[in-house]
């Protein structure tokens, strides 16, 4: 292993590190701006130009509040639920291909941390796992109110998880392959894979709101029945974990969206950009356009927080088991008679 | 020695290491499983012991063995795990005290796996190491092309004993009592 790959893996990560939390804290303050504007009042104004500064100040006042561990909780879970929530919230950017590969000089480096040939899968890994740091939080707090919103987050993202993995099979079959950079690299300018699955990535979508714990399915910190579900014994900073997790989740599924249907970091007349600026500038084009695209999704998860009501916990199981399922399946069996029709012709 | 074998000793070594760390690592949470109190506890145990074994797989260059076992069984089943012993919410005041007779037939049925295992163990050859003719099998697209080839019928099989097992599952929770 040379030192150079070494640095290279290493700036590479820390600046994914770093975009995904400060995206997460400026989707604060979007959120807050958004949220005002469809409710036609102004927002946070007040710290720094257009409240620019607004979650830095969040940020500190989650610092200096007190830190409160309830008696009868389990001490050590309790700080390992808010920890494991914001670890496995990072841990799926790893795999994203954020832009083509960068030329400088006479080295060429993919803007990729890991190109494992399992990339899909690796994703999905991590979002079924995302559902632990809910759990022991839940759990450990000792509080009905929390274990309800725990218990609740488990089952929901076990059923939600069913039509994801489906809708995902239906897009392997037409991509063939798993790793993340090929299915980008197929979707080559403007062919992108949502011309293919249209049906896949509204499934995908609604399982992805569904997986983040966004509104419509934030049931498990419904507070008009629950208090605050299963972070409603935390203060403080831990408190401020898991809502930077949530944020940085939806930084993450918006990423995963934008790379398996919508191009990733491909558009239209890419190549002619490139032809005029040169391999030097056209992946910062590239990856500008992905994280256009990230943005995107992101206010799309925002208008629908503050545009949908809750559902009830019912309309939501069932949604999950007896609409998304069979529209899945249907999906995949679709996909493949019209591969097997369409390779034969 | 030239260089070259140098380094690739030095990986090896490496390897081996990283192997004896693994293992290291899964027994010690595994005993973890067995002796901590608490249920909850055990679980979350049991969670890093799979882990440990989706590296052990990941080792073995079996990477789609190792992602599925990350979620199916790191992802899915301990979740519902620890769902099932969050609603049930057992602790040590709450459980109650297990009689003698219960103990024995524990301790004997232990016994009885231990004497099973030592025996099949010792009629195993430790020193064949077992050597794959194609060491790239656990990837994907290879796994794939041998299940659907040389393997179709224990595939197929065994996919049926799924579906069975999941026809049961839904059967019996459908089943309503007839005095309704």
């Amino acid at each position: 292993m040379e030192l150079a790959f070494v640095i290279e893996k290493f700036v590479l990560i820390t600046a994914i590190f770093l975009l995904s939390l400060t995206v997460a804290a400026y989707s604060t303050l979007a959120e807050r701006k958004i949220a005002g504007y469809l409710q036609d009042r102004v927002g946070p104004n007040r710290a720094g130009w257009g409240g620019m500064f607004q979650p830095l100040a969040d940020g500190l006042k989650m610092f200096m509040k007190e830190e409160i561990i309830p008696t009868d909780s389990n001490r050590f879970l309790f700080i390992a639920g808010p920890s494991l929530a914001l670890l496995t919230a990072l841990l799926g950017s790893a795999v994203i291909p954020w832009g083509p590969d960068l030329v400088l000089g006479e080295r060429t480096i993919p803007l990729q941390v890991a190109d494992i040939n399992v990339g899909i899968l690796y994703i999905f890994g991590i979002v079924s796992l995302g559902v632990y740091g809910l759990m022991i939080g839940g759990w450990a707090s000792n509080n009905k109110f929390s274990l309800m919103g725990a218990v609740r987050a488990a089952s929901q993202s076990i059923s939600y998880e069913i039509p994801m993995g489906l809708s995902l099979i239906a897009l392997l079959l037409v991509t063939n392959t798993l790793s993340l950079r090929e299915i980008v690299g197929q979707q080559h300018g403007g062919n992108w894979n949502i011309l293919y699955q249209p049906l896949g990535f509204i499934l995908f979508l609604v399982c992805s709101f569904a997986e983040t714990n966004r509104t419509p399915f934030d049931l498990p910190e419904c507070e008009t029945e629950l208090v605050g579900g299963y972070h409603t014994e935390y203060s403080g900073f831990k408190m401020g974990a898991f809502m930077f997790a949530e944020y940085v989740n939806m930084f993450v599924a918006s990423a995963v969206m934008s790379t398996l249907y919508f191009g990733g970091y491909n558009y239209p007349g890419m190549d002619w950009v490139a032809g005029i600026v040169g391999p030097m500038i056209a992946p910062l084009i590239a990856m500008a356009v992905l994280l256009l695209k990230i943005f995107a999704f992101i206010f799309f998860f925002m208008w629908v927080r503050w545009t949908i009501p809750r559902f009830r916990y019912d309309q939501l199981m069932n949604l999950g088991w007896k609409v998304l399922i069979p529209l899945a399946i249907a999906n995949i069996v679709i996909t493949g008679i019209v591969i097997t029709v369409y390779d034969k012709l | 020695m030239q260089p070259h074998k140098l380094q690739s000793l030095s990986t090896a070594l490496m390897s081996i290491s990283l192997f004896y760390l693994v293992a290291f690592l899964s027994i010690f949470f595994s005993l973890l499983v067995i002796f901590s109190k608490n249920p909850i506890h055990s679980v979350l145990y049991l969670i890093i012991t799979f882990f440990t074994f989706t590296v052990h797989y990941i080792l073995l260059n079996a990477q789609f063995l190792a992602i599925v076992n990350f979620i199916v069984y790191m992802g899915a089943i301990m979740v519902l795990f620890l769902f099932v012993l969050m609603l049930l919410n057992l602790d040590e005041d709450s459980e109650p005290m297990k009689s003698n007779i219960l103990k024995m037939a524990g301790l004997v049925a232990g016994l009885c796996l231990l004497i099973t295992l030592v025996g099949s163990m010792k009629s195993l050859h430790m020193s064949d190491p077992v050597i794959l003719k194609n060491p790239d099998l656990g990837l994907v697209k290879n796994l794939g092309k041998v299940l659907f080839s040389e393997f179709l019928l224990p595939f197929e099989i065994s996919s049926i004993l799924l579906l069975t097992a999941m026809v049961g599952a839904v059967l019996l929770a459908k089943r309503e009592p007839k005095t309704a």
